[in-house]
């Protein structure tokens, strides 16, 4: 009797199920969608944030001091040590390969600029622009373009195996070049590929693949510096332990957290000779500005969630307040105020399981969407939250019946009867 | 318009008004359920709504932590005219930080080159909070040592020596600087002993400037405009990771809001809807009594509106109470009340309320009142 009961409440009222199943299905859309985006801002808008540009800095463990006033490097350029270019395809063997949006060597030289038959000193910067590299089988792609997004070329990014050169945009004007254009760097003749615009120093330097600064300089191979760009959790007190100073359980959990300075650890060992620092400027501001945009789009979740709780209520509440009747005639009939409960108790679960199956599918298209035209990347939904979200569903859904189903059955059947409500 | 007519016409005006009031007082939980279901959702909106408003000011309070987004350097070796900080400063007035920056190369008692610099304190600690100071100078004489400087200098945290042009200083270190960066093997001290020193005056003058894109290109041009002996540029690293940042950040924002103003909007239809149809034996015995359609669909209108209207009003209240405690809980800032946002939840909510009236009308409409008052 009683499964017959519940089947043919919906077989009647299809329309009025149907709309209560509608309100589930909705809420639970939203709600899953507000979860996923929740749980994956954190990663899209970390992404983001690389457009700030390197948030460490290789140098040469042996280095003596920088001496550099904005931006420009007045150190003998034979001064100081050097880091290997050979070393670097290593930082995509260390543990935090898949955290490594990219790197790229920085070489600065000085030269003389041949320009109508007299030369001046100019600023040389040799970098990987594109470079194609491989480790391990694994080929990957790195260079300033990854690195420094803000940098802009009019005109071509010269390969890094030509001799093409950039040309800083003050510099440009200066000597009245365009792309296309020859200029002479220490008697040689080299195409500029385009002119190069930062709001940086480099705007007044040359900037050319990394192996023509190291063949101006008379150094293969060499490297003075090395930006890398790389994924990062916001600092917390564990990340700004010392690592000498803990505990091995800590100390775990520790350099497996992609902590900008558990990362700064791995690659320091993996580059010999060298000395890994987190630049402060880019990795502390860009975990506070992480952290609250984290705790906003948490925030409004929870205001999603509740948004979805009361729309289901509502609608539950409704589709049991029409059904006075029903429960007039049944109690009339003799069933106690347990039985009738279950029975709209079972009804409002048959209606959660259905609404929330139907809703998750949403939801996971819904942030789909969200994810691909705000971020243009996948935002992914985990298949453990569907449990979740079905038991949630169904808590809601009781919730939200119960007052009603609590006010229907102690209505006097006599008045449900004669619709005198 | 002759008298009687006005005269049946203010009557129909007053019993209207009554209908409207009893009907509610009546049945107080009903109406009070219908009520509390705009206010939720107002309120929701409104939080919502205002926070969507608020949250690039917020933002931008944070991104400003990156430190400048304007620099003023001096045309290619010369120092910048003395009056130049107090020019960007009077331009600036109040809309941002500008901080004086004055290097040179000095050399260190063992011969090594070191680049030292004059900066005022106090603004830098403003300007570039992500510095890592163990302790800022408090006095003359006082330096701030790069932690790569420090191990040339002071391994000790001892006094030491700089020499620039055969003049010497001598300086105590008063904390170590820790950025990651060129800062790192600099000596920084306070821009008075600087120039006592060296008799350098700043090359450089970095800016903190307040506001939105557009606001802050208004700023470039206005110091642009009044320092000309000097090139101004943004630092396009700062300006344009945050246009990005803040751009995916408000675009998710929207988004949110809007799913959310939709499940609100569809609680207070689905409650609006119930509560009118509930009420089908009030207006089959209107019907019956032989008032007009227009009349009666006036009367369910006039009702669920001044829900509507009447929830929007204590939910705008909540809402903003909400944003508020959002502001606090995850900025640590007061997020201010948008009156703007008001109109547009009191018309949203009106809107949606009438719509759920009009819907169950559009039903009854069609049941003869026969129908209704025999109960079926």
């Amino acid at each position: 009797m009683f499964p017959r009961l519940v089947f043919e409440s919906f077989r009647r009222q299809r329309r009025r199920k149907l709309l209560a199943g509608v309100a589930i299905a909705l809420g639970v859309a939203v709600a899953t969608a507000m979860i996923a985006v929740a749980t994956n801002i954190g990663d899209k808008i970390s992404q983001e944030l690389r457009s700030y540009g390197a948030n460490l800095l290789i140098t040469p463990q042996a280095d003596t001091l920088d001496v550099e006033i904005g931006g420009v490097d007045l150190k003998p350029p034979s001064d100081g040590a050097f880091l290997k270019e050979g070393d670097l395809p290593g930082i995509k063997g260390t543990f935090w390969k898949n955290n490594i949006v990219g790197f790229a060597p920085m070489l600065p030289v000085r030269a003389n600029l041949g320009a109508g038959g007299q030369s001046e000193p100019v600023e040389v910067l040799g970098t990987w622009f594109a470079k194609q590299l491989a480790y391990d089988h694994e080929s990957f792609v790195t260079g300033v373009r990854t690195t420094n997004p803000w940098w802009k070329v009019s005109g071509a990014w010269p390969s890094d195996d030509s001799s093409d050169v950039l040309l800083g945009r003050d510099l440009a004007d200066k000597l009245g070049r365009r792309p296309g254009d020859r200029i002479e760097i220490n008697g040689q003749l080299h195409r500029v590929a385009g002119i190069l615009t930062t709001g940086g120093a480099e705007d007044a330097q040359v900037v050319v693949p990394l192996q023509l600064a190291q063949q101006i300089m008379g150094r293969p191979g060499a490297v003075r510096r090395v930006l890398v760009s790389a994924l990062t959790k916001p600092e917390d007190a564990l990340a700004l332990r010392d690592p000498r100073t803990m505990s091995p359980a800590m100390l775990e959990k520790w350099s497996c957290s992609p902590y900008v300075q558990s990362i700064a650890y791995v690659l320091q060992k993996a580059i010999p000779h060298s000395r890994v620092e987190p630049i402060r400027q880019v990795a502390s501001t860009e975990g506070t500005v992480l952290t609250r945009i984290k705790g906003l789009m948490l925030l409004i979740t929870v205001a999603a969630l509740l948004a979805s709780a009361l729309a289901v209520s509502a609608a539950m509440a409704t589709a049991i307040f029409e059904r006075r009747n029903e429960i007039g005639l049944m109690k009339a009939l003799g069933a106690a105020n347990f039985t009738v409960a279950s029975v709209f108790f079972a009804e409002a679960a048959l209606l959660a399981v259905l609404g929330g199956i139907v809703g998750f599918f949403g939801g996971s298209l819904l942030a789909r969407e969200i994810g691909h035209s705000i971020f243009n990347s996948q935002i992914s939904v985990q298949p453990v939250l569907f449990p979740v979200i079905l038991g949630i569903a169904t808590v809601v859904t009781f919730a939200g019946s119960a007052v009603a189903i609590r006010r229907a059955v102690r209505f006097d059947p006599v008045y449900a009867l004669k619709a005198e409500a | 318009m002759s008298t009687p007519a006005r005269t049946r016409r203010s009557g129909t005006h007053r019993m209207f008004l009554r209908m409207l009031l009893r009907a509610s007082l009546v049945r107080r939980g009903r109406a009070l359920s219908a009520l509390l279901a705009v206010v939720v959702a107002a309120a929701v909106a409104t939080a919502m709504l205002n926070l969507y408003l608020e949250v690039q000011a917020k933002l931008r309070t944070e991104f400003r932590k990156y430190g400048a987004n304007i620099v003023v350097v001096a045309r290619q070796g010369q120092a910048l005219p003395a009056d130049t900080l107090s020019r960007v400063q009077a331009t600036l007035a109040g809309r941002g930080i500008a901080v004086p920056f004055a290097y040179v190369v000095a050399s260190a008692s063992d011969g090594s080159s070191i680049v030292a610099a004059g900066t005022d304190m106090e603004s830098v600690r403003r300007l570039d909070s992500w510095w890592g100071v163990s302790a800022w100078p408090s006095a003359a004489g006082q330096a701030l040592v790069g932690s790569r400087a420090a191990a040339v200098v002071s391994p000790q945290g001892q006094a030491f020596d700089l020499n620039f042009h055969g003049r010497s200083i001598h300086l105590m270190a008063a904390g170590i600087l820790t950025t990651g960066a060129a800062e790192d093997s600099r000596v920084y001290l306070p821009l008075e002993d600087f120039t006592a020193w060296t008799g350098v005056q700043p090359s450089t003058i970095e800016i903190a400037a307040n506001g939105s894109a557009a606001q802050v290109a208004t700023i470039l041009q206005q110091v642009a405009t009044a320092v000309p002996g000097a090139e101004v540029r943004p630092v396009r690293q700062i300006m344009e990771a945050e246009g990005r940042v803040l751009g995916k950040t408000r675009s998710t924002l929207l988004a949110a809001a809007a799913l959310i103003i939709l499940t609100a909007a569809l609680c207070v239809l689905a409650t609006l809807t119930a509560w009118v149809l509930d009420r089908r034996r009030d207006f089959a015995i209107m019907k019956a009594l032989g008032a007009s359609e227009r009349l009666i669909s006036g009367f369910f209108a006039a009702e669920a509106a001044s829900i509507g209207a009447l929830g929007a009003l204590f939910g705008y209240g909540i809402g903003i109470g909400a944003a508020a405690w959002i502001g606090h809980a995850n900025f640590q800032a007061s997020i201010s009340p948008r009156l703007s946002v008001l109109p547009s939840v009191f018309v949203g909510s009106v809107v949606v309320a009438l719509l759920s009236a009009a819907l169950p009308m559009a039903l009854l409409r069609r049941v003869q009142p026969a129908t209704i008052l025999r109960g079926e």
